[in-house]
Protein backbone atom coordinates (compact mmCIF):
# COMPACT_ATOMS: atom_id res chain seq x y z
CA UNK A 1 0.00 0.00 0.00
CA UNK A 2 2.91 2.27 0.36
CA UNK A 3 4.76 1.26 -2.76
CA UNK A 4 2.22 1.93 -5.42
CA UNK A 5 3.69 2.15 -8.73
CA UNK A 6 4.04 6.24 -9.84
CA UNK A 7 2.81 4.75 -13.38
CA UNK A 8 -0.64 3.69 -12.15
CA UNK A 9 -0.75 6.70 -10.49
CA UNK A 10 -0.38 8.77 -13.43
CA UNK A 11 -3.06 6.87 -15.15
CA UNK A 12 -5.52 7.17 -12.59
CA UNK A 13 -5.15 10.91 -12.86
CA UNK A 14 -5.24 11.08 -16.20
CA UNK A 15 -8.85 8.97 -16.10
CA UNK A 16 -10.08 11.13 -13.47
CA UNK A 17 -9.06 14.30 -15.52
CA UNK A 18 -10.68 13.09 -18.93
CA UNK A 19 -13.45 11.04 -18.58
CA UNK A 20 -15.27 13.81 -16.33
CA UNK A 21 -15.65 16.12 -19.61
CA UNK A 22 -17.91 13.28 -21.19
CA UNK A 23 -19.62 12.05 -18.14
CA UNK A 24 -21.17 15.42 -16.42
CA UNK A 25 -22.40 15.16 -13.00
CA UNK A 26 -23.83 18.87 -13.32
CA UNK A 27 -23.06 19.54 -9.46
CA UNK A 28 -24.44 22.98 -8.52
CA UNK A 29 -21.49 25.38 -7.82
CA UNK A 30 -21.56 27.70 -4.71
CA UNK A 31 -20.96 30.65 -5.10
CA UNK A 32 -18.12 32.49 -2.35
CA UNK A 33 -18.16 36.35 -1.85
CA UNK A 34 -15.36 37.33 -3.51
CA UNK A 35 -16.86 36.00 -6.69
CA UNK A 36 -20.24 37.43 -5.79
CA UNK A 37 -18.56 40.86 -5.09
CA UNK A 38 -16.81 41.71 -8.62
CA UNK A 39 -20.40 40.31 -10.42
CA UNK A 40 -22.60 42.74 -8.18
CA UNK A 41 -20.18 45.54 -8.75
CA UNK A 42 -20.23 45.25 -12.88
CA UNK A 43 -24.12 44.94 -11.90
CA UNK A 44 -24.03 48.36 -11.03
CA UNK A 45 -21.94 49.65 -14.14
CA UNK A 46 -23.67 52.09 -16.85
CA UNK A 47 -22.96 51.74 -20.63
CA UNK A 48 -21.15 55.16 -19.91
CA UNK A 49 -18.59 53.33 -18.00
CA UNK A 50 -15.25 51.67 -18.63
CA UNK A 51 -13.59 48.44 -17.41
CA UNK A 52 -10.28 47.31 -18.10
CA UNK A 53 -9.58 43.98 -18.62
CA UNK A 54 -6.10 43.25 -18.37
CA UNK A 55 -5.18 39.76 -19.15
CA UNK A 56 -1.38 39.52 -17.35
CA UNK A 57 -0.67 35.62 -18.22
CA UNK A 58 1.32 33.63 -20.25
CA UNK A 59 0.10 29.81 -22.26
CA UNK A 60 1.09 27.81 -19.27
CA UNK A 61 -1.87 29.28 -17.37
CA UNK A 62 -4.16 30.43 -19.80
CA UNK A 63 -6.26 27.40 -19.03
CA UNK A 64 -7.03 28.53 -15.74
CA UNK A 65 -7.70 31.98 -16.47
CA UNK A 66 -8.70 32.53 -20.02
CA UNK A 67 -12.14 31.64 -18.94
CA UNK A 68 -11.96 34.19 -15.96
CA UNK A 69 -11.04 36.75 -18.78
CA UNK A 70 -14.00 35.42 -21.29
CA UNK A 71 -16.67 35.48 -18.32
CA UNK A 72 -15.78 38.87 -17.15
CA UNK A 73 -15.77 40.17 -21.12
CA UNK A 74 -19.05 38.77 -21.63
CA UNK A 75 -20.98 40.13 -18.59
CA UNK A 76 -19.44 43.63 -19.55
CA UNK A 77 -20.49 43.53 -22.93
CA UNK A 78 -23.92 42.17 -22.10
CA UNK A 79 -24.38 45.15 -19.92
CA UNK A 80 -23.00 47.31 -22.61
CA UNK A 81 -19.75 48.39 -20.75
CA UNK A 82 -17.15 49.87 -22.76
CA UNK A 83 -14.10 47.59 -22.16
CA UNK A 84 -10.42 48.50 -22.66
CA UNK A 85 -8.66 44.87 -23.60
CA UNK A 86 -5.16 44.33 -22.84
CA UNK A 87 -1.75 42.66 -21.54
CA UNK A 88 1.23 43.61 -19.12
CA UNK A 89 2.77 39.92 -20.64
CA UNK A 90 4.60 39.92 -24.60
CA UNK A 91 2.62 36.64 -25.35
CA UNK A 92 -0.83 38.18 -23.49
CA UNK A 93 -2.52 39.64 -26.61
CA UNK A 94 -2.06 36.30 -28.50
CA UNK A 95 -4.00 34.59 -25.89
CA UNK A 96 -6.72 37.13 -25.35
CA UNK A 97 -7.33 37.72 -29.52
CA UNK A 98 -9.20 34.91 -30.55
CA UNK A 99 -11.46 35.47 -27.03
CA UNK A 100 -12.20 39.00 -28.06
CA UNK A 101 -12.70 38.39 -31.10
CA UNK A 102 -15.50 35.31 -30.73
CA UNK A 103 -17.51 37.22 -27.39
CA UNK A 104 -17.69 40.22 -29.95
CA UNK A 105 -19.38 38.34 -32.34
CA UNK A 106 -21.36 36.64 -30.32
CA UNK A 107 -22.63 39.94 -28.74
CA UNK A 108 -22.34 41.71 -31.93
CA UNK A 109 -19.96 44.48 -31.21
CA UNK A 110 -17.39 46.45 -32.75
CA UNK A 111 -14.03 47.11 -32.17
CA UNK A 112 -13.26 50.40 -31.60
CA UNK A 113 -16.83 51.27 -30.31
CA UNK A 114 -17.80 48.93 -27.70
CA UNK A 115 -14.64 47.68 -26.57
CA UNK A 116 -10.90 48.17 -27.97
CA UNK A 117 -7.62 45.63 -27.71
CA UNK A 118 -4.18 47.03 -26.92
CA UNK A 119 -0.98 45.94 -28.05
CA UNK A 120 2.05 45.10 -25.69
CA UNK A 121 3.99 47.68 -24.64
CA UNK A 122 7.46 46.43 -22.86
CA UNK A 123 6.96 47.67 -19.13
CA UNK A 124 4.89 46.36 -16.23
CA UNK A 125 4.82 49.79 -14.33
CA UNK A 126 5.80 52.01 -17.15
CA UNK A 127 2.19 50.79 -18.47
CA UNK A 128 0.49 51.25 -15.97
CA UNK A 129 1.61 54.61 -14.97
CA UNK A 130 1.03 55.81 -18.36
CA UNK A 131 -2.33 54.45 -18.39
CA UNK A 132 -3.11 56.84 -14.99
CA UNK A 133 -1.65 59.78 -16.48
CA UNK A 134 -2.92 59.82 -20.06
CA UNK A 135 -3.62 56.40 -22.23
CA UNK A 136 -2.32 57.73 -25.37
CA UNK A 137 1.20 58.09 -23.87
CA UNK A 138 0.82 53.96 -22.97
CA UNK A 139 -1.17 53.13 -25.86
CA UNK A 140 -0.04 55.31 -29.14
CA UNK A 141 -2.51 52.82 -31.10
CA UNK A 142 -4.88 49.85 -30.84
CA UNK A 143 -3.71 46.15 -31.03
CA UNK A 144 -4.46 46.64 -34.66
CA UNK A 145 -2.43 49.63 -35.42
CA UNK A 146 -5.40 52.04 -35.53
CA UNK A 147 -4.72 55.24 -34.04
CA UNK A 148 -6.69 55.28 -30.76
CA UNK A 149 -7.70 59.01 -31.00
CA UNK A 150 -9.43 57.55 -34.33
CA UNK A 151 -11.21 55.60 -32.37
CA UNK A 152 -15.20 56.50 -30.73
CA UNK A 153 -14.52 54.55 -27.63
CA UNK A 154 -11.48 56.75 -26.63
CA UNK A 155 -13.71 60.06 -26.66
CA UNK A 156 -14.35 60.67 -23.01
CA UNK A 157 -11.33 58.06 -21.86
CA UNK A 158 -8.41 59.92 -20.60
CA UNK A 159 -6.49 59.09 -18.11
CA UNK A 160 -7.11 57.06 -14.37
CA UNK A 161 -10.42 59.43 -13.59
CA UNK A 162 -12.17 57.72 -16.45
CA UNK A 163 -11.59 53.87 -15.39
CA UNK A 164 -14.58 52.57 -13.42
CA UNK A 165 -12.85 49.01 -12.79
CA UNK A 166 -9.39 47.08 -13.67
CA UNK A 167 -9.38 43.59 -13.47
CA UNK A 168 -5.84 41.53 -13.73
CA UNK A 169 -5.83 38.11 -14.39
CA UNK A 170 -2.68 36.83 -13.69
CA UNK A 171 -0.99 33.89 -12.32
CA UNK A 172 2.57 36.05 -11.02
CA UNK A 173 2.51 39.41 -9.21
CA UNK A 174 1.34 41.18 -11.91
CA UNK A 175 -2.10 41.93 -9.22
CA UNK A 176 0.51 44.04 -7.64
CA UNK A 177 1.78 46.34 -10.11
CA UNK A 178 -2.05 47.54 -10.66
CA UNK A 179 -2.15 47.83 -6.79
CA UNK A 180 1.07 49.57 -6.06
CA UNK A 181 1.15 52.07 -9.51
CA UNK A 182 -2.73 51.98 -10.24
CA UNK A 183 -4.32 52.09 -7.11
CA UNK A 184 -2.41 53.36 -4.17
CA UNK A 185 -1.93 56.50 -5.57
CA UNK A 186 -4.30 57.30 -7.97
CA UNK A 187 -7.45 55.07 -6.18
CA UNK A 188 -8.77 53.31 -9.33
CA UNK A 189 -11.00 50.46 -8.02
CA UNK A 190 -9.33 46.83 -8.47
CA UNK A 191 -10.65 43.69 -8.55
CA UNK A 192 -8.39 40.03 -9.70
CA UNK A 193 -8.65 37.09 -11.34
CA UNK A 194 -5.55 34.66 -10.37
CA UNK A 195 -4.09 30.68 -10.31
CA UNK A 196 -6.00 28.91 -7.46
CA UNK A 197 -2.45 28.10 -6.27
CA UNK A 198 -1.77 31.92 -5.70
CA UNK A 199 -5.37 32.78 -4.48
CA UNK A 200 -4.50 32.61 -0.67
CA UNK A 201 -1.73 35.22 -1.15
CA UNK A 202 -4.76 38.02 -1.84
CA UNK A 203 -6.96 37.82 1.06
CA UNK A 204 -5.32 40.39 3.54
CA UNK A 205 -5.68 42.78 0.11
CA UNK A 206 -9.50 41.81 -0.32
CA UNK A 207 -10.15 42.23 4.02
CA UNK A 208 -8.24 45.88 3.43
CA UNK A 209 -10.41 46.95 0.39
CA UNK A 210 -8.05 47.39 -2.05
CA UNK A 211 -9.37 44.54 -3.85
CA UNK A 212 -13.53 44.91 -4.71
CA UNK A 213 -13.22 40.86 -5.07
CA UNK A 214 -11.14 38.07 -6.34
CA UNK A 215 -11.93 34.69 -8.87
CA UNK A 216 -9.80 31.97 -7.65
CA UNK A 217 -8.62 29.54 -10.14
CA UNK A 218 -10.97 27.28 -11.82
CA UNK A 219 -13.66 27.22 -9.48
CA UNK A 220 -13.85 31.45 -9.60
CA UNK A 221 -14.11 31.14 -13.23
CA UNK A 222 -16.82 28.69 -12.94
CA UNK A 223 -18.55 30.41 -10.26
CA UNK A 224 -18.80 33.77 -12.59
CA UNK A 225 -19.94 31.81 -15.20
CA UNK A 226 -22.75 30.37 -12.93
CA UNK A 227 -23.92 34.01 -12.28
CA UNK A 228 -24.35 35.31 -15.69
CA UNK A 229 -26.01 32.13 -16.81
CA UNK A 230 -23.20 30.99 -19.02
CA UNK A 231 -21.94 27.84 -18.24
CA UNK A 232 -18.31 27.22 -20.70
CA UNK A 233 -15.50 26.20 -20.07
CA UNK A 234 -14.84 26.51 -16.80
CA UNK A 235 -17.64 24.84 -15.64
CA UNK A 236 -16.99 21.77 -17.52
CA UNK A 237 -13.14 21.79 -16.16
CA UNK A 238 -14.70 22.04 -13.02
CA UNK A 239 -15.75 18.38 -13.44
CA UNK A 240 -12.30 17.41 -13.97
CA UNK A 241 -11.21 18.95 -10.92
CA UNK A 242 -13.19 18.04 -9.06
CA UNK A 243 -12.38 14.01 -9.45
CA UNK A 244 -8.54 15.27 -9.39
CA UNK A 245 -8.52 16.26 -5.79
CA UNK A 246 -10.98 13.84 -4.76
CA UNK A 247 -8.33 11.12 -6.34
CA UNK A 248 -5.12 13.18 -4.83
CA UNK A 249 -7.10 12.71 -1.20
CA UNK A 250 -7.70 9.10 -1.49
CA UNK A 251 -4.22 8.37 -2.40
CA UNK A 252 -3.34 10.58 0.83
CA UNK A 253 -5.39 8.21 2.72
CA UNK A 254 -4.20 5.39 1.43
CA UNK A 255 -0.50 6.61 1.64
CA UNK A 256 -1.63 7.32 5.02
CA UNK A 257 -2.66 4.21 5.96
CA UNK A 258 0.27 2.14 4.80
CA UNK A 259 2.60 4.81 6.67
CA UNK A 260 0.44 3.85 9.88
CA UNK A 261 0.80 0.26 9.13
CA UNK A 262 4.25 0.14 8.66
CA UNK A 263 4.86 2.07 12.03
CA UNK A 264 3.17 -0.47 13.86
CA UNK A 265 4.97 -3.39 12.38
CA UNK A 266 7.71 -1.43 13.56
CA UNK B 1 37.06 50.42 -12.01
CA UNK B 2 35.60 53.86 -12.22
CA UNK B 3 33.03 53.07 -15.04
CA UNK B 4 32.55 49.30 -13.88
CA UNK B 5 32.33 50.53 -9.66
CA UNK B 6 31.58 54.17 -8.72
CA UNK B 7 30.14 55.47 -11.77
CA UNK B 8 26.99 52.82 -11.40
CA UNK B 9 26.96 53.61 -7.39
CA UNK B 10 27.03 57.32 -8.11
CA UNK B 11 24.06 56.84 -10.56
CA UNK B 12 22.30 54.32 -7.80
CA UNK B 13 22.81 56.54 -5.27
CA UNK B 14 21.65 60.51 -7.44
CA UNK B 15 18.50 58.82 -9.18
CA UNK B 16 17.48 56.92 -5.71
CA UNK B 17 17.63 59.82 -3.81
CA UNK B 18 15.88 62.12 -6.49
CA UNK B 19 12.98 59.71 -6.81
CA UNK B 20 12.81 59.91 -3.25
CA UNK B 21 12.09 63.46 -3.22
CA UNK B 22 10.14 63.61 -6.29
CA UNK B 23 7.56 61.42 -4.83
CA UNK B 24 6.73 63.87 -1.54
CA UNK B 25 7.44 66.99 -3.72
CA UNK B 26 4.00 67.65 -6.10
CA UNK B 27 5.88 70.30 -8.04
CA UNK B 28 6.29 70.98 -12.10
CA UNK B 29 9.64 70.07 -12.48
CA UNK B 30 9.33 67.11 -9.97
CA UNK B 31 6.82 66.08 -12.56
CA UNK B 32 8.72 67.06 -15.84
CA UNK B 33 11.69 64.84 -14.36
CA UNK B 34 9.14 61.76 -13.87
CA UNK B 35 7.80 62.24 -17.25
CA UNK B 36 11.21 62.48 -18.47
CA UNK B 37 11.71 59.04 -16.73
CA UNK B 38 8.61 57.41 -18.23
CA UNK B 39 10.08 58.01 -21.82
CA UNK B 40 13.59 56.85 -20.93
CA UNK B 41 12.09 53.70 -19.14
CA UNK B 42 10.38 52.68 -22.45
CA UNK B 43 13.68 53.27 -24.55
CA UNK B 44 15.39 51.29 -21.77
CA UNK B 45 12.83 48.62 -21.92
CA UNK B 46 13.27 48.01 -25.29
CA UNK B 47 17.04 48.53 -24.92
CA UNK B 48 16.43 45.44 -22.36
CA UNK B 49 14.54 43.17 -25.03
CA UNK B 50 17.40 43.52 -27.77
CA UNK B 51 20.09 42.57 -24.97
CA UNK B 52 18.01 39.47 -24.27
CA UNK B 53 17.66 38.21 -27.72
CA UNK B 54 21.24 38.80 -27.90
CA UNK B 55 21.36 36.68 -24.74
CA UNK B 56 19.47 33.89 -25.96
CA UNK B 57 21.46 33.49 -29.63
CA UNK B 58 25.11 33.55 -27.33
CA UNK B 59 23.68 31.32 -24.33
CA UNK B 60 22.38 28.80 -27.25
CA UNK B 61 25.16 29.34 -29.76
CA UNK B 62 27.96 28.54 -27.04
CA UNK B 63 26.16 25.47 -26.75
CA UNK B 64 25.63 24.26 -30.18
CA UNK B 65 29.52 25.31 -30.93
CA UNK B 66 30.66 23.26 -27.13
CA UNK B 67 28.26 20.09 -28.47
CA UNK B 68 27.22 20.40 -24.50
CA UNK B 69 24.58 17.53 -23.53
CA UNK B 70 20.95 18.38 -25.47
CA UNK B 71 23.01 20.45 -27.72
CA UNK B 72 20.24 19.51 -30.54
CA UNK B 73 17.47 21.55 -28.63
CA UNK B 74 19.41 24.75 -28.95
CA UNK B 75 19.75 24.35 -32.54
CA UNK B 76 15.71 24.11 -32.26
CA UNK B 77 15.24 26.47 -29.99
CA UNK B 78 17.11 28.85 -32.60
CA UNK B 79 15.56 28.05 -35.56
CA UNK B 80 12.08 28.31 -34.08
CA UNK B 81 12.70 31.66 -33.03
CA UNK B 82 13.80 32.57 -36.20
CA UNK B 83 11.25 30.80 -38.20
CA UNK B 84 8.61 32.71 -35.94
CA UNK B 85 10.19 35.84 -36.50
CA UNK B 86 10.19 35.90 -40.42
CA UNK B 87 6.85 34.51 -40.84
CA UNK B 88 6.14 37.27 -37.96
CA UNK B 89 7.62 40.42 -40.10
CA UNK B 90 6.60 38.41 -43.82
CA UNK B 91 2.40 37.88 -42.95
CA UNK B 92 1.68 39.77 -39.26
CA UNK B 93 -0.10 37.94 -36.42
CA UNK B 94 -3.38 38.32 -37.70
CA UNK B 95 -5.32 35.07 -37.30
CA UNK B 96 -4.75 31.91 -39.87
CA UNK B 97 -1.19 33.20 -40.53
CA UNK B 98 1.51 31.39 -39.74
CA UNK B 99 3.21 33.11 -36.91
CA UNK B 100 -0.61 33.33 -35.08
CA UNK B 101 -1.14 29.25 -35.91
CA UNK B 102 2.62 29.09 -34.43
CA UNK B 103 1.90 30.34 -30.96
CA UNK B 104 -1.91 28.90 -30.96
CA UNK B 105 -0.83 25.54 -31.84
CA UNK B 106 2.78 25.02 -30.69
CA UNK B 107 3.76 27.68 -27.90
CA UNK B 108 0.53 27.87 -25.95
CA UNK B 109 0.01 23.73 -26.52
CA UNK B 110 3.66 23.14 -25.26
CA UNK B 111 3.50 25.74 -22.16
CA UNK B 112 -0.46 24.29 -21.22
CA UNK B 113 1.38 20.76 -21.28
CA UNK B 114 4.29 21.68 -19.10
CA UNK B 115 2.22 23.15 -16.52
CA UNK B 116 -0.80 20.47 -16.59
CA UNK B 117 1.96 17.82 -15.45
CA UNK B 118 2.04 19.44 -12.20
CA UNK B 119 -1.22 17.74 -11.46
CA UNK B 120 0.57 14.29 -11.97
CA UNK B 121 3.24 15.26 -9.87
CA UNK B 122 1.61 16.53 -7.30
CA UNK B 123 -0.57 13.14 -7.42
CA UNK B 124 2.53 11.50 -6.46
CA UNK B 125 4.37 13.37 -4.03
CA UNK B 126 1.01 13.87 -2.41
CA UNK B 127 0.69 10.45 -2.03
CA UNK B 128 4.54 9.67 -0.50
CA UNK B 129 5.47 12.69 1.13
CA UNK B 130 2.35 14.08 2.96
CA UNK B 131 2.19 12.01 6.12
CA UNK B 132 0.64 12.31 9.67
CA UNK B 133 4.06 12.40 11.10
CA UNK B 134 3.33 14.83 13.59
CA UNK B 135 0.47 17.20 15.26
CA UNK B 136 2.06 19.81 12.71
CA UNK B 137 2.12 17.33 9.53
CA UNK B 138 -1.35 16.29 10.62
CA UNK B 139 -2.89 19.82 10.84
CA UNK B 140 -1.36 20.33 7.61
CA UNK B 141 -2.62 17.69 6.12
CA UNK B 142 -6.24 17.90 7.31
CA UNK B 143 -6.13 22.04 6.36
CA UNK B 144 -5.06 20.69 3.31
CA UNK B 145 -8.02 17.97 2.86
CA UNK B 146 -10.57 20.63 3.82
CA UNK B 147 -9.75 23.06 1.70
CA UNK B 148 -9.18 20.59 -1.42
CA UNK B 149 -12.90 19.37 -0.82
CA UNK B 150 -13.61 22.67 0.18
CA UNK B 151 -12.89 24.21 -3.82
CA UNK B 152 -14.47 22.03 -5.75
CA UNK B 153 -18.73 21.71 -5.85
CA UNK B 154 -18.43 17.89 -4.64
CA UNK B 155 -17.33 19.33 -1.28
CA UNK B 156 -20.46 21.22 -0.82
CA UNK B 157 -22.47 18.51 -1.53
CA UNK B 158 -21.03 15.36 0.54
CA UNK B 159 -21.63 18.25 3.52
CA UNK B 160 -24.81 16.02 4.49
CA UNK B 161 -24.65 17.42 8.43
CA UNK B 162 -25.50 20.91 6.91
CA UNK B 163 -28.82 19.50 5.84
CA UNK B 164 -29.89 18.17 9.08
CA UNK B 165 -27.86 21.47 10.96
CA UNK B 166 -27.85 24.20 8.69
CA UNK B 167 -25.98 25.91 10.89
CA UNK B 168 -22.52 23.73 10.60
CA UNK B 169 -20.50 24.98 7.79
CA UNK B 170 -20.26 22.81 4.66
CA UNK B 171 -16.30 22.11 3.54
CA UNK B 172 -16.20 25.06 1.32
CA UNK B 173 -17.67 27.47 4.15
CA UNK B 174 -14.72 25.55 6.47
CA UNK B 175 -12.32 26.09 4.03
CA UNK B 176 -12.95 29.44 3.20
CA UNK B 177 -12.73 30.01 7.06
CA UNK B 178 -8.98 28.45 7.17
CA UNK B 179 -8.18 31.05 3.63
CA UNK B 180 -8.99 34.17 5.65
CA UNK B 181 -8.41 33.41 9.16
CA UNK B 182 -5.57 31.40 9.84
CA UNK B 183 -3.60 31.79 6.22
CA UNK B 184 -4.94 35.49 6.12
CA UNK B 185 -3.42 36.23 9.62
CA UNK B 186 0.23 34.33 8.58
CA UNK B 187 0.09 35.82 5.07
CA UNK B 188 -0.45 39.72 6.22
CA UNK B 189 2.52 38.64 8.47
CA UNK B 190 4.81 37.24 5.80
CA UNK B 191 3.91 40.29 4.24
CA UNK B 192 4.67 42.81 6.61
CA UNK B 193 8.31 41.06 7.03
CA UNK B 194 8.69 40.70 3.16
CA UNK B 195 7.31 45.00 2.49
CA UNK B 196 9.90 45.74 5.63
CA UNK B 197 13.16 43.55 3.60
CA UNK B 198 11.92 45.21 0.51
CA UNK B 199 12.45 48.85 2.19
CA UNK B 200 15.63 47.66 3.88
CA UNK B 201 16.94 46.40 0.77
CA UNK B 202 15.95 49.36 -1.12
CA UNK B 203 17.77 51.58 1.15
CA UNK B 204 21.04 49.18 0.94
CA UNK B 205 21.42 49.25 -2.48
CA UNK B 206 20.38 53.10 -2.71
CA UNK B 207 23.66 53.94 0.02
CA UNK B 208 25.59 51.12 -2.07
CA UNK B 209 26.46 48.86 0.70
CA UNK B 210 24.26 46.01 -1.14
CA UNK B 211 26.04 45.83 -4.25
CA UNK B 212 25.87 41.98 -5.26
CA UNK B 213 23.21 43.44 -8.73
CA UNK B 214 26.41 45.16 -10.22
CA UNK B 215 27.80 41.48 -10.59
CA UNK B 216 31.09 41.50 -9.36
CA UNK B 217 30.38 39.41 -6.29
CA UNK B 218 31.21 42.58 -4.16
Amino acid sequence: MIQIDRRIIYLIIALSMVLPFFFQMGLPIPITKEVKDIYDYIETLTPDDVVILSGDFTPSVSPELSPMFEALFRHCLKKNVKVIAMSLFIQGPGLLAPIIQEVATDYQKVNGVDYAFMPWVVGWHIVVINMMEDITRAFPTDYYGTNISELPIFQGIHNYEDYDLVVSFTGSSAYSTWLVYGHEPYGVTLATGVTAVSAADLYPYIQSGQFIGMLGGLKGAAEYETLIDEKRMATMGMEAQNWAHVVIILFIIIGNIGYLAMGKKR
Amino acid sequence: MLWKKQIPLAITFIMGLLFGIQYFVPHRISENFFQGYLDWAVVIGIFASVLAYISFYRAHGMRIKKKAPAWPYSLIAIAMSLIMALFGFIQGREEGTVFMNMFTYVLVAIEGTMFSLLAFYIASAAYRAFRARSVQATALLLAAVIVMLGRVPLGESISFWHKIWPSLPTFTGIANWILTVPNMAAKRGMGLGIGLGIMMLSLKIVLGIERSYMGSGD
